[in-house]
């Protein structure tokens, strides 16, 4: 009980931190390929402190306390998946929480949050396919949905699940909003969508959504640490260097290529899932 | 109070600008210059933005714009007018259509002068709006309580170091 309390623990400090630097890096790494010198490492963590001073306007009142559920529930995902409980029960507050945040991108009624609030919503229904199947992949290979278990196997999971690794870190890119997917977004300014859904959210509450989405980063590449993670514990350090592997390939893919329409984001999404997931899973029922 | 002058976001606005200035705003932001070292932002939502950029004058159709693009800003913020057309309506300045600079709309801090304004001139006005929004945020409070007084008080001491430099 107590170590399951001391892991939480960890998460919850350490989780902002890591994934604030994270982004730093990321946006360092954008700026070098495109021949830039870039923001200092500690730049995510300047904005969100200069958002906390400013002056809050929320355009509707129920946004904040939507921002602010968001915030809770993805941060509980983190939580349970940190104390090892079951990997679906993780994914499914995970997008309830995340509606939380179209709902917050839909209360202002500002035509640019609205259209981010409803390609959210396409995005939710392209990656999660992917992701029931991942939890699925897990159940076959481990036998268990539960975390604690999974981390403890004899071999590492990636081993007879490779095209589910493919399917997840394919939705990983527009589970983190990067280009190619970055549809309800858009992080770079001056584009149709203005902000997209973060249009309308300003000051403390859009501190509060950068805070989130670090946490949320930090539990999705856990779940990549989990396809690699055996009972051996070197294979922590090879997760880490395949999880570093994977951001830097999420900023190259964001890096060189442009925003798809959603209708092609949700066919791609889907096959790519279909067929690398699917195949997968058909050979894992075979040889098991 | 945290330094808050190394997370500045802009707002970019091209009132009536020929364009000519708007182009040095984004060359501020291209390889050669990377304003981003310095935490600069192009951001183009006016809730999350710290800095007003606006160039060109200002005529019947975009005060009105200009005015709410300002009041949308979250205080403390700052307006910077770029270019000689957007500090006092430049060579339109007597046409019919022309009601004069950005300061005929909104307060203006920075005024940057050029036709059209140099990156490296943008870029020291961005530099000198940056101080300016740190010092607002030092004194937010007082601010709050009085932000005409505070203004009469604080606006004239950067006038002054500016003609000093």
């Amino acid at each position: 009980m107590i170590d399951i309390l001391i892991r939480v623990i960890i998460f919850l400090v350490a989780a902002p931190i890591l994934g604030g630097l994270l982004d730093g890096l990321d946006r360092i790494i954008s700026a070098r390929m495109q021949g830039r010198i870039g923001p200092p490492l500690l730049q995510p963590f300047y904005d969100v402190s200069k958002l906390f001073q400013k002056q809050t306007i929320a355009v509707s009142k129920s946004q904040s306390l939507l921002i602010q559920m968001f915030f809770f529930t993805q941060i509980f995902t983190g939580c349970l998946f940190m104390a090892g409980f079951d990997i679906m029960l993780c994914f499914f507050i995970l997008s309830t929480g995340a509606t939380f945040l179209v709902f917050a991108g839909a209360v202002t009624h500002s035509p640019y949050s609205s259209m981010g609030a409803s390609r959210e919503l396409l995005q939710m229904l392209s990656y999660e396919p992917a992701i029931l199947m991942t939890c699925l992949g897990f159940y076959l290979a481990a036998g268990t949905f539960k975390v604690e278990e999974l981390v403890l196997s004899d071999y590492s999971l990636i081993v007879y699940l490779p095209g589910f690794f493919v399917a997840y870190v394919f939705s990983l890119t527009i589970k983190m909003r990067k280009s190619p997917f970055d549809l309800s977004t858009s992080h770079h300014p001056h584009q149709e969508l203005v902000k997209g859904i973060t249009t309308e959210i300003g000051s403390r509450n859009l501190a509060f959504y950068f805070i989130t989405e670090w946490y949320e980063n930090i539990f999705l590449l856990g779940v990549v640490a989990l396809f690699i993670i055996n009972k051996n514990p070197w294979s922590i350090l090879a997760a880490v260097i395949v999880v570093l592997l994977i951001c830097f390939l999420e900023t190259l893919i964001d890096n060189t290529s442009a925003r798809m329409k959603w209708d092609k984001m949700l066919t791609l999404t889907w096959i790519v899932t279909l067929v690398s997931a699917g195949t997968n899973l058909l050979v894992l029922m075979l040889i098991k | 109070m945290a330094k808050v002058k190394r997370s500045p976001w802009l707002l970019h606005y091209d009132g009536s600008s020929c364009n000519g200035c708007d182009i040095e705003v984004l060359a501020c932001l291209t390889p050669v210059y990377d304003a981003e070292r310095f935490g600069i932002q192009n951001t183009g939502d006016p809730m999350q933005a710290d800095i007003l950029l606006i160039t060109g004058g200002i005529n019947a159709q975009n005060q009105a714009v200009v005015k709410q693009l300002y009041d949308q800003m979250p205080r403390p913020k700052v307006v910077v007018a770029v270019g000689v057309c957007a500090c006092t309506g430049g060579v339109f300045k007597d046409t019919y259509n022309i009601l004069g600079g950005a300061d005929t709309t909104v307060p203006v801090d920075i005024y940057v002068p050029g036709c059209a304004a140099r990156p490296q001139a943008i870029i020291d006005g961005i530099v000198k709006a940056v101080e300016l929004f740190q010092m607002h945020m030092d004194n937010h409070e007082e601010f709050l309580k009085n932000p005409d007084e505070y203004m009469r008080k604080n606006h004239p001491e950067v006038e002054l170091k500016k003609g000093d430099e």
